[in-house]
């Protein structure tokens, strides 16, 4: 068999995640104390466990209704009312996905055709840009940098925006950036799209962490924007739920329609035992999401300070669970930072290039992890630094 | 008093003041005073390692001592309760609701030491009118730490 001409050209020029490469070397390595992992360490919160596991002694084992189960789709109607202060309609405008990751696939499969121009504010999470190259569209970088905190501003927004537009990515809470966009830069896009046909894809995945009094803020609750607001969000980060791979998908009805049809025939439809795990996640797990983020935040203080003490410039983030510190400092790109680091003090971080290439001189930090754990990092780092 | 600070320490007292203070988002010194001042207060009352003896050759057996006694009139329980405390055996001494009256968890080196103590000096106080022993026989949890499992961070390398 020639495999070589029998795959899809397309798929084969994609390229593997930056982020597999660090993690392939430290695996083979002992003693190594990662900052790499981009998943809660904290179990999911008992109550919802039992949620699922009930629902499994009841039985339901079947599978729910395409889009989700009716009154998980309604609690989520709610729920992202409550919070983000956006109502779309339960019946025809949700659907709950595999994890956030099948949301956005969808999204952009249901609207990008072979040509549409598709912006991605980069350094940002590793998928869009190949979802992209699968529908055909082509993905149009925005770079984003310190000097604009890592958001996007009507500016740069302006600057890229072409006839061929067809949507726009908005990233935020970032990963690995944590940057957010707060109400009044959402507004300042607004302005820009005004009047345009671009739909936004708004990956807030990481809304519930954001830290500071002002919560988060969605493009979807800024009048008039709803209609061109394609919003994905998920339990993984929020709930601690990753394992359980779901999410859900916000769209006006036309949009949300074909996207159906999507999940529909790929997916079927989300995992049972998760969605009534779920329904328990939105109607009680406020507290619990609010003892996880408590948590995060004193780690969040801790590593931004510590990079700071070593000279690398860390910026607060104020969303996400990462730290994005600056090692220009150290005359090293951020792959060779990240490879010397690795073998000299095992310490295992990602290379912000692997979030595109506005990412080179920065590192990706995760602080998921307990205190002592970025503490000991921390160490190793220093001894790094000074030799 | 700072409840975030107290809960951090309870859950490692080790943890620097310099870490502390970047957790909490305030200076040094503040940490430094506030500690000193619940000491001073007795709301810290101390600062110990969570051991597991199990693992430790030289390993102690402990037992929890149910106590009916008869409280005196005027003094209530605190009479009694302090002087059973004053024993080095004596690890804890809890005043109970139900059906006794003190809960004293008692070490010793072997189940005879323990039973020895409970007989020739727990059970002829005066005001004892029972005794209860249920010896510990295994540990699973130890003030918030769990002694099981080897704390493996089963998280693989998988998240983008």
């Amino acid at each position: 068999m020639d495999y070589e001409n029998l795959l899809s050209p397309t798929v084969r020029a994609l390229k593997p995640s930056g982020i597999r490469k660090f993690f392939d070397i430290a695996n083979t390595m002992q003693g190594v104390i990662s900052l790499g992992v981009g998943e809660p360490d904290f179990p999911t919160p008992w109550e919802i466990r039992k949620a699922g596991i009930r629902s499994l002694e009841n039985g339901k084992t079947r599978y729910t209704a395409n889009r989700g189960l009716e009154l998980l789709c309604r609690e989520v109607a709610a729920y992202t009312d409550r919070k983000y202060g956006f109502s779309y309609d339960p019946a025809t405008e949700v659907m709950i996905t595999v994890g956030g990751s099948e949301g956005i696939d969808a999204a952009i499969r249901a609207l990008v055709c072979a040509g549409d121009e598709v912006i991605i504010p980069q350094p940002s999470y590793v998928c869009y840009e190949p979802l992209v190259r699968l529908a055909g569209g082509i993905p149009v970088i925005l770079e984003t940098t310190a000097q604009s905190d890592f958001k996007v501003t009507p500016e740069m927004l302006r600057s890229v925006l072409s006839p061929r537009t067809k949507l726009l990515i908005l990233p935020y809470p970032c990963n690995p950036t944590g940057a957010i966009m707060e109400r009044a830069d959402l507004e300042a896009l607004a302005a820009v799209l005004h009047g345009t046909d671009v739909v936004v894809l708004s990956d807030e995945i990481y809304a519930e962490l954001t830290f500071g009094e002002k919560g988060h803020a969605s493009l979807a609750a800024v009048p008039d924007m709803k209609e061109r607001t394609v919003v994905v969000n998920g339990f993984s980060k929020t709930f601690s739920m990753t394992g359980w791979r779901l999410g859900y998908a916000c769209a006006p009805a036309p949009i949300m329609k074909q996207m159906v049809k999507i999940h529909q025939f790929a997916i079927m439809c989300a995992p049972t035992t998760s969605q009534y795990a779920a329904v328990e996640a939105l109607r009680n797990g406020d507290e619990a999401v609010a003892a996880m983020k408590e948590e995060y935040d004193m780690r969040r203080r801790l590593i931004v300070k510590g990079f700071n003490e070593l000279g690398l410039s860390c910026r607060e983030p104020k969303g996400a669970f990462y730290a994005f510190p600056c090692i220009k400092s150290t005359g090293m790109t951020s792959d060779e930072f990240c490879e010397k680091l690795l073998y000299a003090e095992k310490v295992a971080v990602v290379p912000g290039t692997a979030f595109g290439q506005g990412g080179e001189g920065y590192i990706r930090a995760s602080y998921c992890y307990s205190t002592e754990h970025i503490s000991e990092a921390l160490r190793r780092i220093g001894h790094f630094l000074k030799k | 008093m700072n409840i975030k600070l107290l809960k951090l320490l309870n859950r490692d007292s080790r943890t620097s003041v310099k870490d502390l203070s970047a957790m909490l988002g305030i200076p040094e010194a503040d940490v430094r005073t506030e500690i000193e001042e619940m000491e001073r207060e007795g709301i810290i009352r101390g600062y110990k390692a969570v051991i597991d003896w199990e693992r430790f050759d030289d390993a102690n057996v402990s037992a929890i001592i149910e106590l009916k006694v008869t409280p005196k009139a005027g003094l209530g329980f605190e009479e009694i309760a302090a002087k059973i405390m004053r024993y080095p055996e004596v690890e804890s001494v809890y005043l109970m609701s139900g059906v006794y009256d003190l809960n004293v968890m008692v070490k010793g080196r072997t189940f005879h030491e323990v039973a020895k103590f409970v007989a020739k000096e727990l059970a002829t106080i005066e005001s004892v009118t029972s005794t209860a022993t249920h010896f510990v026989l295994r540990r699973y949890k130890e003030m918030d730490v769990e002694l099981l499992g080897d704390g493996v961070d089963e998280r693989g390398s998988y998240s983008l």
